[in-house]
């Protein structure tokens, strides 16, 4: 009886999740389907260029050679070494990156003295290349984690800070009366209106941060080397010196899935904002 | 007395450049009166809520309202589009320091009073122009204000719309007591609403005529006796129209 009752209750929203599991696969293989494409084309032209032979095979690999590298490496327990402390060294410098320029932001939103006196220099050191910062930083700190934390907190503070200000002086005017008539006044009108409004803009700082911050830690990890740290950075350094040009491109591939997988969070977390505001089409 | 202004005047600017949004107004609104003003676009009554609400003040003059609070609706919601309709309506009571399961409670009594009881969840791009005008007038109430200042706020709606709302305001205009000045620019929805009508002058701005509206309550906006009035207000603000150009 009670195995009725369940098939009773349990047909139709089966039915019903029938339906909304094909639609879901359905919208995952249009979003699935054009980068497949793509990277197929891309592993396309790169086997091409191969087969050309303009270099030889021990300095250009095909594909093929340089997967089954990837997939050798992922079975080793090195690789996760280095990969692990490349990304510690990316979440905990970029978080250092994000409070600093958070706190640079609002305080330069804020004031207008402090607008004037080093508003423009946050873009001049956005646009200024972080690579430049390396020997300063290698002067200053020695072949350390300081060294590295140092630059990229250089290279991706000053977007966080520029995404923060452009944020707050895009709240619309009319959201500001709003707040004072109600009775919103100094940090309470920041923590309830102005940084609320200013989230959408502040994500796009965030999101070019990291690039920025992703960036500088591979310069950094090139020409930082730290005892006992074996980074990716430092697996590029010494494929490339032994001339082990398939670990080379294994180990780029890593960066570059990355890469993408970072600016896919920051895709979706960007998309779920701007739907939550309104913002979305 | 729950508001009043004599001799107020505001001007912008300085030197050449001075602008006289507000000459010498003097007007008062009793405890529990519907005052509305109409006045042509750019004729200082968006300055005088302004000095009302407290988000400026007079160049000259002095303004009373007797201790009692103001708050102010614009004609566009300003809603806050990353709260939830209830969101909007509880941030003014944590700003006063409500404990949040007070809040909580006066969050779903000011809902149903709008008769938003089921959108509470939703967002403000969730809801259509009349709901939205609704969260906005409740956020308002949730200030506890005595004095209400309307800054046209249905003029965005459709007519309909409009309609029910202008049901909606005499309400909770009587459940609450409230002292509202309404400022429109249409005078069918002044003489539908308000115990008096102010006509309005503009530059500088100033009060030139005033009209009782005698007409029981309820009223409908499109009956005869107030389609009269109406036309009376219209010819006045014509001439002050006249004058100015």
């Amino acid at each position: 009886m009670a195995e009725l009752e369940m098939e009773l209750v349990g047909a139709p929203a089966a039915r019903r999740a029938n339906p909304r599991a094909a639609r879901i696969a359905r919208r995952a293989w249009s979003a699935t389907w054009p980068k497949l494409a793509a990277a197929a084309i891309g592993l396309g032209l790169w086997q091409l260029v191969v087969s050309l032979g303009f270099w030889p095979d021990y300095l250009l690999p095909g594909p093929g050679a340089v997967v089954a590298r990837l997939a050798a490496d992922g079975g080793r327990s090195d690789f996760y070494l280095a990969l692990g402390i490349t990304l510690q060294r990316a979440a905990g410098d970029y978080a250092a990156a994000l409070a600093i320029g958070s706190l640079l932001g609002v305080a330069v939103a804020a004031s207008r003295l402090l607008r004037r006196a080093v508003g423009s220099m946050i873009t001049g050191l956005q646009s200024m290349p972080t690579i430049a910062w390396f020997p300063l930083a290698i002067l200053l700190f020695g072949l350390s984690e300081r060294a590295i934390l140092f630059v990229v907190v250089l290279g991706a503070a000053p977007s966080v800070a520029n995404g923060l200000i452009s944020g707050i002086d895009q709240v619309p005017p009319l959201l500001l009366r709003a707040a004072r008539v109600i009775g919103a006044r100094g940090p309470s009108l920041y923590r309830h209106v102005v940084l609320p409004a200013a989230l959408p803009a502040f994500v796009g700082g965030l999101k070019q941060g990291w690039a920025f911050a992703w960036r500088s830690l591979m310069a950094g990890e090139l020409l930082v080397n730290v005892v006992g740290h074996p980074s990716l950075g430092v697996r590029l350094q010494f494929a490339r010196e032994l001339a082990d040009a398939e670990g080379l491109l294994a180990a780029m591939i890593v960066l570059l899935l990355i890469g993408m997988v970072v600016d896919g969070v920051f895709g979706v977390v960007e998309r779920r904002i701007r739907a939550q505001w309104g913002l979305a089409g | 007395m729950a508001v009043a202004l004599a001799s107020v005047s505001k001007h912008f600017g300085h030197g050449a450049d001075e602008v006289l949004a507000l000459n010498r107004v003097t007007l008062s609104i009793q405890p529990g009166e519907f005052v509305c003003l109409v006045g042509a676009s750019g004729s200082g009554k968006s300055t005088l809520l302004n000095l009302l609400a407290g988000l400026d003040r007079p160049s000259e003059g002095s303004l009373d309202t007797g201790g009692a609070h103001t708050t102010l609706m614009f004609q566009e919601p300003a809603l806050f589009p990353w709260l939830t309709a209830a969101g909007n309506v509880e941030l003014p009571l944590t700003l006063r320091g409500m404990p949040k399961a007070e809040r909580r409670r006066e969050v779903a009594r000011l809902l149903e009073l709008v008769r938003l009881t089921e959108f509470g969840g939703r967002h403000p791009h969730e809801l259509s122009g009349g709901m939205r005008q609704r969260v906005a007038l409740a956020r308002a109430l949730a200030q506890a204000a005595e004095v209400l200042l309307m800054d046209e706020p249905f003029g965005a709606l459709d007519a309909i719309t409009r309609d029910l709302l202008h049901d909606e305001l005499e309400r909770i205009w009587r459940e609450r007591g409230l002292s509202v000045l309404f400022v429109t620019h249409n005078a069918r929805e002044a003489v539908r609403l308000g115990d008096r009508v102010l006509v309005f002058s503009s530059r500088p701005g100033r009060v030139a005529a005033e009209f009782p509206v005698d007409l029981p309550r309820p009223r409908r906006i499109e009956s005869p006796e107030l389609a009269v009035l109406a036309a009376r207000i219209y010819d006045r603000l014509r001439l002050e129209a006249d004058l100015d150009g």
